[in-house]
């Protein structure tokens, strides 16, 4: 699948008050409450003009400090195809997994990918192609695909308790 | 081959005979927090709950401490609807707001058990690694599933081992090791590991325990954590814990790490944690003199009686500068209530300090103490993020209490160690 729609570039250390700030964490949960302070922050211009389909690239420790998941729950929601970043911070990872949020880690690719980039992603066999030239990233173990291949860890739950009660 | 603290742990919970750095395994945690954001985490399970009803009443604790008194029609909703399903489902672990920050609660109601596993919704649970517990935070969407299921999984993380011995000097504590620790290795240098603190530990208080394991997540850890010894049982006993109530847990000798460092608290110097990262770490001869318009002491981080004690000695019979507002808020209302018997909290009021309600609301920007642009606030918090205190053209500096109470007092960024605390 190439991308046609657009590239979000960031740098290092992207936080989640740069991503969503604190001072919404209590007033807004739902992904309509959300979207409009996405990276309000950081890019004042990327809540209106993302669309579905697009990347976001960003250097190390993207979506570190707080336990917030609005970051996570909102990407998800505007219809960010993947997140492509040199590294991630712990809570963010698992947030991501549990919203259903593809992250990919791979910092040779994010060394590469330019603003005007062509970026093709084969999730399943771990490979990004940009502007014709493939990079390899880790897939995920099977037991936390299963969380995210359920539309996330809430989906998954359901589907669990069903199936014990069914029992 | 031995073991880290993590790898036993995870082990045990696991109900697995050895575990290796990587592997996933699904544990049931001995408890899940939640606090201000438990209103949103129901919303989203509220057919299931009515279908299924919570896996254990015993399991959530909750604390209301992030926006109390509650600031605003949205927030007092969230505390009511809250309340209503603690009573709807007879859960026993509640505390409303006024309790305290809900790292300390945890901790003075004798839930942080040794050897036991706590995960939270929120990052600062890494916390109770202060008394060799597995803690570490967790997103609301997980809390939701954990209400219900009772488990959830980890990957075993790999584990650094810091060593530490000596003393600190005086106007030097917790605030600044850590503080240095994350210059450093900086704030991704720990990422998905476990940080382990070993050596001479005689020099760290419970306190400053407490203080290092809580900022574990700002060097990226999933927990840190600190062996039980004579310092832990003593605290442990003074809140009513028996020694055979709990079960500890460390790592063995040869345990295998996948990096050591070494710190002497004796060498210790006061640092900040300049803007906009807690990893931007300077000395404090850097910023000596630096005007700050509004000073913090307080947080989980460093809302202690001990951090309220220092700031109380040196400014009895004192004034705080008139170009500073000094926002003083207890991590708990137990902490208040000690430091009004031991008259500190008179000393601050009288020096012209702003006492505030248990509680973290300026910390995060959402409930008072909000910073105007071109502001500077010298605040004992963990973090420093752009915009965190309400106002993305404000900055934070983040320091130890007694540089946090010296530099109130003077107006401008002071060295504690040129103040007799």
């Amino acid at each position: 699948m190439a991308n046609e729609n657009q590239i979000w570039k960031y740098g290092d250390d992207i936080n989640t008050d740069m991503l969503f700030p604190g001072k919404y964490t209590y007033t807004c949960s739902t992904a309509e409450e959300i979207k409009p302070h996405l990276l309000e922050d950081l890019d004042p211009l990327f809540a209106q003009g993302v669309q579905r389909g697009d990347i976001i690239i960003a250097g190390k420790n993207f979506g570190c400090g707080s336990s917030r998941e609005q970051p996570a729950l909102g990407l998800r929601a505007v219809g960010i195809k993947a997140v492509i970043a040199k590294s991630y911070a712990r809570i963010f990872y698992r947030a991501s997994i549990n919203q259903g949020l593809l992250l990919i880690e791979c910092p040779e690719a994010v060394d590469l990918i330019q603003d005007n980039s062509t970026v093709e992603l084969d999730i399943e066999n771990g490979i990004i192609t940009i502007d014709g030239k493939e990079v390899t990233f880790p897939t995920l173990p099977e037991e936390i695909l299963a969380i995210r291949d359920n539309g996330g860890l809430l989906n998954y739950t359901r589907k669990k308790l069903r199936a014990r009660q069914t029992k | 081959m031995g073991k880290t603290f993590a790898e036993k742990l995870l082990a045990r919970k696991a109900g697995l005979s050895e575990v290796k750095p990587g592997q996933i395994v699904t544990v049931r945690p001995d408890h899940l927090l939640t606090h201000d954001n438990t209103a949103a985490i129901i919303g989203k399970i509220k057919d299931e709950l009515d279908e299924f009803g919570v896996i254990d009443p015993e399991l959530s604790i909750i604390v209301l401490d992030h926006v109390v008194p509650a600031a605003n029609e949205k927030t007092a909703t969230n505390h009511k609807v809250i309340r209503e399903f603690v009573k709807k489902h007879s859960l026993v672990n509640f505390y409303d707001a006024g309790e305290g920050i809900c790292h300390q609660v945890v901790i003075e109601k004798g839930f942080a058990r040794p050897g036991t596993i706590i995960v939270g919704s929120d990052s600062h649970t890494c916390s109770y690694g202060a008394l060799g517990v597995f803690s570490t935070g967790i997103d609301r969407t997980e809390a939701a599933s954990l209400m219900l299921t009772g488990e959830t999984w980890f990957k075993v993380p790999r584990s650094i081992k810091i060593n530490l011995s000596g003393k600190f000097v005086s106007g030097v504590s917790a605030k600044d090791l850590v503080l240095t620790i994350i210059g450093d290795i900086r704030a991704d240098g720990a990422n998905y590991n476990s940080v382990e603190f070993h050596g001479d530990l005689s020099g760290m208080s419970i306190e400053d325990r407490i203080t290092v394991a809580n900022m574990g997540v700002e060097m990226g850890a999933k927990n840190a954590v600190f062996p039980v010894d004579e310092i832990t049982r003593g605290y442990l006993e003074s809140i009513n814990m028996e020694a055979d109530s709990y079960e500890a847990v460390w790592a063995d000798e040869d345990a295998e790490y996948y990096q050591e460092l070494t710190y002497n608290l004796g060498e210790v110097e006061p640092v900040i944690a300049k803007p906009h990262t807690v990893d931007n770490v300077t000395k404090i001869t850097d910023l000596e003199g630096m005007k700050i318009q509004q000073c913090l002491l307080g947080t989980c981080t460093n809302g202690r009686l001990v951090d309220i004690e220092k700031a109380a000695t040196l400014l009895k019979g004192q004034k705080v500068s008139s170009d500073v507002r000094f926002l003083v808020l207890p991590a708990s209302r137990a902490i208040l209530n000690e430091a009004l018997r031991l008259g500190y909290i008179e000393s601050l009021s009288m020096a012209g300090a702003i006492i505030l309600p248990p509680g973290c609301g300026p910390c995060l920007g959402a409930h008072m103490g909000v910073l105007a642009p071109g502001e500077k606030c010298l605040s004992t918090a963990n973090r420093n993020f752009k915009g965190r205190m309400g106002c993305k053209e404000a900055e934070i500096y983040l320091s130890s209490p007694e540089t946090v109470a010296v530099s109130a007092m003077h107006g401008e960024v002071t060295d504690p160690r040129k103040v007799n605390m």
